[in-house]
């Protein structure tokens, strides 16, 4: 089988071909996620648990959806930060979580790493990445891909450009992964406040220019300003922000005539896009990505959970018929 | 009086003279009595064939968790850990929870620390009440009652003109003043330093010029107070020009550097592996060797642990909410050993780092194997390979990054004042 993960944590640790089996499975999802009947059962019987310490309304019902449509028994706990301490909340649930045999753990942390830390401390059970920190986004640059790809025909040989608070943003990480294995052109364009130290040796084109960074561009990538960067110095001020750095009709005019715009959601718009153009069917793909989301997501679950269920028959095998594996687990 | 005992057939380690030579050395009433004399009568003799024999490691900037943090390290443990790790002399920081910033607290700590320890423990008083960085300590009574140096261990003292106060009141008395030189502002919340590996892993990041930054605020006051400063790690090249130029200009001014940012870059920290982080943050790979190249030639002269204890608790979280910090008084001197084995530097170069030049800066006898000297040695095999289980070191805290790690260097016997606290 080509995707061989055990969890989904990164892009950074999938193979190309890992990354095309998950797409390419999507869009099966896709079209059954357009029938009147959306159910399939490769998930039945299995538990799904969603874990979100960061609160979130589009990720945390994309993954229920997936879920639920997969036929899997879905649970989602809303984790509050303030009410008890961080880290015990973390190490702590995870213990308890494993007392329950999730099959499948969704989570989303605000520390960068958190989920690779969970991963490490559950036992048997596939652990989804829905967000970390400023790390990683998986499943939002494997949607990105998606949408890309049925846009555009492929998803390799584009130039993307990525505008915006890339500094704080794990989905311009999870996307830089993905974009750089697929071999595309990456542009990031940014404020040098919000462009990350070390950038220019991703392999990426860097640029604090718009008009730069959008010539000629097949995919304008435009990331959320989070609310907390607007006043701490990071801009001058909003106003600024959209002149120089909001995406408008007038700077995607720069970019190629067939150039497609997403964004990760949700919007702020006269921010970092103009509304208008947000909504615009002709170039705008925002809402495409919400529906691949859901698609990509199944996909996922269903790729891990073949995975799991193939680990644990291997295991119950090697119990009962210990002469039939040699002693590294490899089938004699 | 415990009786003399005779060291025969080791590579005798010598930083003063910079001389590594197998030799005999005799010690008696505490002190080192005779280097290649005769065996005296009813001397115990140790056999030091294969082993080196050393001055004992000086280990400068130690956080012991007393008081306040006991469960962390206690003095009993951290004496327990530096006497297996051949550190004979413990300088601690100051940062306890109350701080070490009155007289009467320096006597409590001084008086518990000499019960509990079996390796001499030395304290360094806070620089400002509270470590708060407001108002100086009171330096004249803190020197009297036995403060080796100042400092407010790893905080910065942001507002200039106390610093430049504090400089200019511990010059009257000839005090040493230990500065933490890394711009607090930039330090703020980061947990990696700035560069590729850091931004693709998403940790709040802090440019390593904030160390060179703060360097050179301190040495522009130290320049115009004249007081004696020690800046505790150097770590990045962009601070070793301002350093050397403050030599160049007559001052009173020294560093050190960790152990940890000698041996470990940046990359270590690998899939956010929270034993590594420290303050400050990992470095390149190209500050490390240039690290390196400032002992070996004297431009930073002191190498120490930074032992800072932390529990499972403070370190089983997420990387940017984890602890910073390591122990280290156990693994200091295997982990120096890798600069020796990778040809960085001899055996009397590393110890003078070690133990030479912190015994001299913070006005310790020591530090060295002439007759007179206290008689504060370890004997070690520098080859004996092992690899490091964190749950076998002696301090209460496990915290170390060298978990799982090869190194080499074994200490077959620690003594302190002539009298084994390790081995034998």
């Amino acid at each position: 089988m080509t995707f061989r993960a055990r969890h989904l944590l990164g892009i950074e640790q999938l193979a190309p071909e890992e990354i095309r089996a998950v797409l390419d499975l999507a869009e099966r999802y896709v079209a059954l996620n357009r029938r009147t009947v959306k159910q399939a059962d490769v998930l039945s019987g299995m538990t799904q648990i969603n874990l979100f310490f960061e609160a979130s309304t589009r990720t945390q019902a994309s993954f229920e959806l997936a879920g639920k449509r997969l036929g899997a028994d879905v649970m989602t706990m809303g984790v509050s930060q303030s009410s008890v301490k961080k880290g015990e909340t973390l190490i702590d649930t995870a213990m308890t979580l494993n007392a329950m045999h999730p099959d499948l753990l969704v989570v989303r942390h605000g520390a960068s790493g958190a989920v690779s830390l969970l991963a490490q401390k559950l036992g048997d059970c596939a652990v989804l990445n829905a967000g970390d920190g400023r790390h990683e986004h998986p499943t939002q640059a494997l949607l990105d891909a998606l949408t890309i790809r049925r846009a555009k025909g492929r998803i390799q040989r584009l130039t993307v450009a990525i505008c915006g608070d890339i500094a704080h943003s794990r989905v311009a990480r999870s996307n830089i992964w993905l974009l750089g294995k697929m071999e595309n052109r990456i542009r990031l364009v940014a404020p040098p406040t919000l462009m990350p130290a070390g950038a220019a040796d991703w392999g990426c084109e860097v640029t604090h220019d718009m008009a730069e960074g959008l010539a000629d561009a097949d995919v304008v990538m435009m990331l959320r300003l989070q609310k907390e960067r607007m006043d701490g110095g990071f801009v001058p001020s909003l106003r600024e922000y959209y002149h120089r750095y909001g995406l408008d009709a007038d700077k995607l005019r720069l970019a190629k005539p067939d150039a497609i715009v997403m964004h990760p959601g949700p919007m702020n718009r006269g921010v970092e896009i103009d509304g208008t153009l947000a909504d615009d069917i002709n170039r705008s793909v925002i809402q495409d990505q919400v529906e691949m989301g859901v698609a990509v997501r199944m996909a996922c679950m269903d790729l891990l959970a073949r995975n799991l269920r193939a680990e644990r028959g291997r295991r119950a095998l090697a119990e009962t018929e210990p002469d039939l594996f040699d002693r590294a687990g490899r089938t004699a | 009086m415990t009786a003399a005992l005779h060291v025969e057939g080791a590579r005798l380690i010598d930083p003063a003279t910079g001389t590594e030579v197998e030799g005999t050395l005799t010690l008696d009433g505490g002190v080192i009595a005779a280097r290649d004399g005769a065996l005296p009568r009813g001397a115990r003799v140790i056999d030091g064939r294969g082993l080196c024999l050393a001055p004992g490691i000086v280990d400068w900037g130690v956080k012991i968790g007393e008081p306040g943090e006991r469960h962390r390290e206690s003095f009993r443990s951290a004496g327990l850990a530096a006497a297996a790790g051949g550190v004979t002399t413990i300088v601690a920081r100051a940062d306890t929870d109350p701080a070490i910033d009155t007289p009467e607290m320096l006597e409590f700590v001084t008086r518990r620390a000499a019960q509990a320890a079996p390796v001499r423990i030395r304290h360094m008083a806070a620089l400002t009440k509270g470590r708060a960085g407001r108002e100086m300590t009171e330096i004249g009574f803190l020197r009297d009652a036995g403060a080796v140096a100042f400092s407010d261990g790893f905080h910065t003292v942001e507002d200039s003109r106390v610093m430049a106060r504090t400089l200019a009141y511990a010059r009257s008395l000839d005090a040493l003043v230990v500065g933490h030189p890394q711009d607090p502002w930039l330090s703020r919340g980061a947990a990696a330093t700035a560069g590729k590996f850091a931004a693709l892993k998403g940790l709040p990041q802090v440019p390593a010029l904030a160390e060179a930054i703060a360097l050179d605020r301190d040495l522009a006051l130290v320049g115009m107070t004249g007081a004696r400063y020690h800046a505790d790690q150097i770590t990045t090249a962009a601070a070793l020009p301002a350093l050397a130029r403050a030599r160049a200009s007559g001052m009173d001014v020294t560093a050190g550097v960790s152990v940890h940012h000698l041996t470990l870059n940046e990359f270590d920290v690998g899939d956010y592996r929270t034993f590594f982080r420290l303050t400050p943050p990992l470095r390149s790979e190209d500050d490390r060797l240039a690290l390196v190249e400032a002992v070996a030639t004297g431009a930073v002269e002191v190498i120490g642990s930074f032992h800072t204890p932390a529990d499972e608790e403070d370190k089983r979280l997420p990387f940017e909410e984890a602890a910073p910090g390591a122990v280290g008084l156990q693994t200091l001197l295997p982990a120096a050993l890798r600069l020796v084995h990778a040809g960085a530097l001899t055996l009397p170069q590393l110890f003078a780092a070690l133990s030479l030049t912190p015994a001299r800066r913070l006005g310790l006898s020591g530090g060295t194997l002439v007759p007179g000297a206290p008689a504060d040695l370890v004997l070690f095999d520098p080859d004996a390979p092992f690899v490091l289980d964190r749950f076998a070191l002696l301090s209460k805290s496990k915290n170390t990054p060298f978990d799982g790690a090869r190194m080499q260097g074994r200490v077959a016997m620690t003594l302190v004042g002539g009298v084994p606290v390790h081995g034998g």
